[in-house]
């Protein structure tokens, strides 16, 4: 028992140094080595994949679908830039209090879940992500203006709107980039604890099966809106880092059905691990991308790609990418060094 | 000691428990029947699935039909599943541990407790292993080690042997036998499986149709006439 204590206490101890190498890898060395696209692209990814880190806490760690996570992140957006415009609060705190807020109309929107599971709570929240997008083209962001709306009437397109404001420490392009990448490894953490204590071993249960969670004395309906609460919480975060990161967001960049792509990408990746998140980060911001600004194909091709991909998962590999591409490598390294071995013995028997 | 008094449930057009009154006294008591006579619904009442729509049951001295469904656990029910439900994403650790959290035991002596129900039942891989990388006779173990976590006061088993051969079943009586000694709950069994249940019950409760056929000693009990003809079919029947 001892030695198997250890045996994790060791292997948490190498992932810790990989996983801390890997972010100072990503927070110092990648500003040096790509250019100002390529820095605002993985500023995007880097955001994204906490909007995909919150549909895998709620589908991956407790069974509940939901579709609504990216209209989550455009309330978590509007609200960072309506708090902007009109606080002078340090940034650390918008951040906060704009998680809090959102996970308020998370916890809302996740009181649904209570009753309806599966198809119907997808649908539902799924609804939720297309009412959010109707009201945002109405309203759409706060530009610095009065009123609820903090909008002035300056039509979309004008160019005197002042951006939504950075931390005071991180207002130039890649110091903020730094800053939106420890943030998400912020939010991971904090997920990563969430999952491998007492919430995560009741979410587990719960998606097990319910009627075994409730005979093992789980208050099923706290623990769903917990889940819901985390999720809306980082989701709300995430919105704020984008408002500042884009300065001036706009309604027309949310759709309905990036909600949608990002459950398909999420699935992708994988919904099992918290790496799965980083990947669908990676597939939602950063394929687009080299698709249309490095390679000059319409990115609605990703569509397709997209589709083949979650139907290669759904079928053969529930786990995702994160979990199969490690096994389908070693398959590949175990089907190298065989042939290999094989053609030097038949080498040296000739 | 548990005591039901008058247990009536109605689904529908349906009555799967007919005003049934029935004590099980302690140790590991037995009840069975034949497919359909009520015992698993007997065990959703106790859980809290299913709201009794008359009878009593009163367990140690409480009335256990009046706590709220999640709370049960906390007072000391434990149960297993037909379809053995272990979580499969979780290791066998923090299956068992995920029990005793719920429990309202100590936290400083998890760790222990947790490891002393997995030791109790006899289950040698490692606690690190997740419970989906286990087999058949692995899960039943860590499904009775959920159940004997945390101060049980009352095991309910459904049939916990389901789907295992002959002779791993053997080695589930024996843990089974020990419970009461250990844990100081009170266990109740249900399996088709006879051998399993005269292996581990001093007394057996036989239902059919949602009403008691007979209680008392299990030897006793598999040799009623009026349990062979429910439960076993005569020979004349034949």
């Amino acid at each position: 028992m001892a030695r198997a204590v250890g045996g994790i206490d060791r292997r948490l101890a190498v992932r810790a140094v990989l996983i801390t190498g890997a972010l100072i890898f990503v927070v110092f060395a990648v500003p040096s080595l790509v250019g100002a696209d390529w820095l605002t692209t993985f500023a995007s990814v880097s955001i994204y994949s906490i909007s995909a880190l919150s549909f895998g806490i709620l589908y991956g760690r407790v069974g509940m679908i939901s579709l609504g996570q990216v209209a989550l992140l455009s309330i978590g957006c509007w609200i960072g830039a309506r708090l902007a415009y009109a606080t002078h609060i340090p940034f650390p705190f918008l951040l906060l209090i704009d998680g809090l807020i959102t996970m308020g109309i998370g916890v809302l929107l996740g009181l649904t879940s209570v009753r309806l599971s599966g198809l119907y709570l997808a649908l539902i929240t799924l609804m939720f992500a297309g009412a959010t997008t109707i009201v945002l083209s109405v309203t759409d962001f706060p530009n610095g203006g009065g009123g609820f709306k903090g909008r002035t009437a300056t039509g979309v397109l004008s160019t005197s709107t002042p951006p939504v404001r950075r931390p005071s420490i991180a207002t130039g392009d890649t110091a903020f980039y730094k800053y939106i990448v420890v943030v998400t490894a912020l939010m991971f953490l904090l997920a990563l604890v969430h999952v491998a204590t007492k919430p995560g071993r009741a979410w587990a249960s719960i998606r097990e099966s319910e009627p075994a969670a409730l005979a093992a004395g789980v208050n099923i309906t706290l623990y769903k809106l917990w889940a819901f609460a985390l999720a809306s919480f980082v989701t709300g975060v995430a919105g704020c880092l984008l408002a500042a990161q884009v300065g001036v967001p706009r309604a027309i960049t949310f759709q309905t059905q990036d909600s949608l792509t990002l459950a398909a990408t999420s699935l992708i990746g994988g919904i099992f691990s918290l790496w799965g998140a980083i990947v669908a980060g990676i597939f939602n911001q950063l394929l687009p991308f080299l698709f249309q600004a490095q390679w000059n194909i319409n990115s609605n091709f990703l569509l397709i790609l997209f589709g083949a991909g979650l139907m290669q998962v759904l079928l053969t590999a529930p786990g995702g990418l994160v979990d199969q591409f490690p096994k389908d490598m070693a398959k590949l390294g175990r089907f190298v060094w065989h042939s290999l071995r094989s053609l030097t013995r038949r080498g040296s028997a000739s | 000691m548990i005591e039901v008094k008058g247990l009536t449930v109605r689904f529908a057009g349906v009555t799967p428990i007919d005003d049934m009154s029935v004590v099980f006294p302690g140790g590991t008591c037995g009840l069975i029947g034949p497919n359909g006579a009520g015992k698993t619904t007997f065990f959703n009442v106790l859980s809290g699935f299913v709201k009794p729509a008359a009878g009593s049951i009163s367990a140690f001295g409480e009335d256990l039909l009046r706590m709220a469904d999640f709370r049960r656990a906390r007072w000391g029910l434990r149960r297993t599943f037909q379809t053995e439900m272990a979580i499969e994403k979780l290791s066998v650790y923090d299956n068992v541990a995920m029990i005793h959290e719920h429990s309202g035991a100590k936290r400083g002596t998890r760790r222990h407790d947790v490891a002393t129900a997995i030791e109790f039942v006899g289950l040698e891989t490692p606690s690190t292993t997740k419970v989906g990388r286990l087999g058949a006779r692995e899960r039943r173990l860590v499904e009775l080690a959920r159940a004997v976590v945390g101060k049980p006061r009352v095991v309910l088993l459904d049939e916990p042997a389901a789907g295992l051969p002959e002779e791993e079943t053997s080695h589930l009586s024996a843990v089974i036998r020990k419970i009461p000694g250990e844990f100081g709950a009170l266990v109740i069994l249900v399996d088709h499986d006879m051998s399993l249940v005269s292996a581990c019950c001093e007394t057996t409760a036989v239902v059919d149709f949602g009403k008691l056929v007979a209680s008392g000693p299990t030897a006793e009990i598999l040799r009623n006439e009026q349990v062979m003809k429910a439960y076993l079919g005569t020979e004349t029947d034949i």
